[in-house]
């Protein structure tokens, strides 16, 4: 009984020259992105504990307004469709209406950081005022950041994928799918948020 | 054609980095290299940490406090809980051994992202130096390992954040190789090997590391706030402030109590290594193993406000955190009673890695029995806070994990290094590391029971007997390093020469020469399916393995 044998040369011909392995830096980031979600996760879960156990001071009841948030979440939402479509245009290789889309998801990511600033400052109540307005500047500014930092990796992937002379192409196209997995994971975690910040 | 071509490709990545021990302090994406700095730059922190042991155990020789000011004594109570954590016990449990082993266990070259595995052990000598060097320049945190607000809010505040910041960048490096090893052992898998085929350690490893991905960002996002609290002072944990100091206990014990089996799972994995080799008997209850770590992993993260039954949690959720606690003793125990069984009628052959294993299944029995005794609400009532939980903690983490970090080093220095370590210091390390460890830590037991609060440099005058017992074992801890030290330093240089296989084990990583190539095997991987299979296949096909023998075994 033979326990121990080589991996079956034939379908390993290629492993030779250069060992290469499939690509698995999607999982990777799939991986990242769970444990991404577990810190939002975390401050939801004080924000929730915070509402359900910790008394709203008297002096501090406010309403969050709804129409802007509203219009945020249609942005962003638009905006996730816009990528996948830029990036099926990538797999047709039509470069340019690729960067064509993406720019627009950019510019949907920049009108969306605009109009939480905007909202920032006409907000009624600071960071320190009490713990409601502190988990609503955490969790929010948290996710801007995330937001700024794909609004950046769009741009980056938008000149990348130029053509000629960009690195994304049809044959690489990890750094477009990686920032599109990306882009849908804040997204997602901004439906979550809308829901227990501004409609619960 | 394949071994020329290979060793050619060797060539090539040899000229990338450098040779000799200069390699040892270079961004190496080799995976074998940075185990080993894994290991080193873990053992000197725990260096570090022991000494800060000692001044704590030197200061509790006396009822009163004598040694150092009691500020110092809250700093190196604080900087030994985080360095023999974070610095310690988690990155040579996982980052050490878990790079070193697990791609030669899944049959790989490498792991399945070797920058991202150097950037994760490149995290590590910042922030720990960060964090010893806040105690000369602004002082260090004086909270505890826990850092509980509102006092980690009050105590100084430069000390505090430099703190979180190590601690963020340490979680960040325990992410990413978690991150690692799970991509490693669930995509870089040979072809025909099996999950149930693997080695028990990379199911103790893919155990772990969805517990660091799923529980270590909820720190982070807790420090986070927490920093928020101390800087730009928001009132999330501050109750001054109208904030909740619990919610920071229970984000907090999200990630802590998850992490004690971070600390404790790859020392199973470890464990169920090395009884095989040593006893020449298969792995008793193999699929047994497999789904109770998988069982722990799954209770592991529902456990954790059994930490805080003094800290006005409701009845329901202390009934349900008691049932759960006692749940973890299932799975645990029959981890147990398969290593007993494994050893039970084998021919064990008493060295070094034995003696260690055999220390950590006593001390984590002992440590487990206190650990269930401590789920029961009354009785963790009675002793919160208390010495008891110093002795049963220091049971699990350095009985346990500590224990197997020492028998795994004198098993696989053999094939670190390609030197064997001396048999005799090996043995007389073991006698002073368990006399001096039991003889430390199994009076605080008594201590708890009667009373004595955990944290404090000045006590009631009534415990200063039992408390100058438990300190003499701590000097005989201390001293049980320098055999070691000694032997490690020693061997390098002048052990005897190991060969690939000094114990005839069959595992993957002992089928390549000591210390294995670059690319860890010349030629293919060999496929390992039995790796536990002493005493029922041939041994002779084993040690020697025929790169040109057919796979026809593979399909089974």
């Amino acid at each position: 009984m033979t326990t121990i044998t080589p991996i079956n040369e034939d379908s390993k011909q290629e492993s030779t020259v250069i060992e290469s392995h499939a690509d698995h830096r999607m999982f990777g980031l799939a991986a990242f992105l769970i444990a991404d979600g577990m810190t939002f996760a975390g401050f939801f879960a004080a924000y929730l504990t915070f509402r359900a156990v910790n008394p709203l001071p008297t002096n501090a009841i406010y309403e969050l307004e709804l129409l802007l948030p509203t219009i945020n979440t249609a942005l962003l939402l638009a905006s996730s469709a816009t990528f996948h479509k830029a990036s099926k245009y990538l797999k047709q290789t039509k470069n340019g209406l690729c960067q064509r889309w993406l720019m627009i998801t950019a510019v949907l990511g920049v009108a969306f950081l605009t109009s939480q600033m905007f909202e920032y400052f006409t907000l009624p109540f600071g960071l320190t005022d009490n713990i409601y307005a502190s988990t609503f500047y955490a969790l929010t500014g948290f996710h801007g950041l995330h937001v700024s930092l794909g609004t950046i990796m769009i741009f980056i992937v938008w000149w990348q994928s130029r053509n000629p002379g960009g690195r994304i192409t049809i044959e690489n196209q990890f750094p477009l799918e990686a920032t599109e997995l990306y882009w849908h994971f804040v997204d997602g975690i901004w439906v979550i948020l809308f829901v227990i910040l501004y409609l619960l | 054609m394949t071994l020329a071509n290979s060793s050619s490709n060797s060539e090539a990545i040899q000229k990338l980095q450098p040779t000799g021990w200069m390699k040892y302090i270079s961004f190496s994406l080799d995976h074998k290299v940075i185990g080993l700095q894994y290991l080193v730059c873990g053992f000197i922190f725990y260096l570090i940490g022991g000494a800060l042991a000692g001044a704590i155990r030197i200061e509790l020789t006396t009822p009163i406090s004598d040694f150092m000011p009691r500020d110092v004594y809250n700093q190196v109570l604080t900087l030994h809980g985080t360095i023999m954590i974070f610095l310690w016990i988690v990155p040579v449990v996982n980052g050490a051994f878990g790079n070193y082993l697990i791609p030669f266990y899944v049959g790989a070259r490498d792991m399945a992202f070797p920058r991202l595995n150097a950037v994760a052990f490149w995290l590590i000598p910042p922030a720990g130096l960060m964090l010893i060097s806040s105690y000369f320049i602004t002082g260090a945190a004086e909270s505890g390992w826990t850092a509980y607000p509102p006092l980690s809010i009050t105590s100084p505040a430069a000390g505090q954040i430099i703190w979180i910041i190590s601690v963020l960048l340490l979680g960040g490096s325990s992410i990413f190789g978690g991150i690692n090893f799970i991509a490693t052992i669930l995509k870089l898998r040979q072809p025909n090997l099996k999950l149930m085929q693997l080695p028990m350690y990379c199911w103790a490893m893919l155990g772990t590391s969805i517990l660091v991905v799923l529980s270590t960002p909820v720190l982070a996002g807790t420090l986070i706030l927490l920093s928020f609290d101390i800087v730009a002072h928001t009132g999330f944990f501050n109750p001054s402030l109208g904030g909740n100091v619990i919610v920071y206990q229970h984000l907090f014990w999200f990630y802590s109590h998850p992490a004690v089996y971070i600390m404790v799972l790859p020392a199973f994995g470890l464990v169920s290594e090395i009884l095989p080799v040593h006893c020449r008997k298969p792995l008793f209850g193999y699929t047994t193993m497999v789904y109770s770590i998988m069982a722990i992993v799954i209770l592991g993260l529902v456990v954790w406000a059994h930490h805080m039954f003094t800290s006005g949690t409701p009845p329901w959720m202390r009934l349900f955190f008691t049932i759960a606690t006692s749940f973890i003793a299932v799975p645990t125990g029959i981890k147990f009673f398969n290593w007993v069984a494994t050893l039970w009628g084998g021919k064990i052959s008493l060295n070094s890695a034995v003696l260690f294993s055999c220390g950590f299944i006593i001390n984590f029995v002992l440590g487990g029995i206190t650990g269930v005794a401590l789920a029961q609400v009354p009785f963790d009532v009675h002793v919160h806070d208390t010495y008891f939980v110093v002795a049963h903690f220091h049971y699990i983490v350095y009985g346990g994990s500590v224990f197997v970090i020492f028998s795994s080093i004198y098993h696989w220095y053999p094939k670190f290094t390609g030197r064997m370590l001396n048999e005799t210091l090996g043995r007389f390390h073991f006698l002073l590391t368990f006399i001096g460890f039991n003889l430390c830590f199994a009076p605080q037991h008594w201590l708890g029971l009667n009373g004595m609060p955990r944290r404090v440099a000045e006590y009631d005058p009534n415990f200063a007997f039992i408390n100058q017992i438990s300190s003499l074992g701590a000097l005989l801890m201390a001293i049980s390093t320098l055999p070691f030290l000694w032997n490690i330093i020693w061997s390098a240089f002048n052990g005897g020469i190991a060969g690939d296989n000094p114990w005839n084990a069959l595992t993957p990583e002992w089928l390549t020469s000591s210390p294995p190539p670059i690319e860890n095997w010349e030629g293919n991987a060999p496929l390992v399916t039995e790796p536990y299979g002493y005493g029922t296949i041939n041994q002779e096909d084993l040690v020697e393995p025929t790169p040109e023998s057919p796979s026809e075994e593979s399909s089974q």
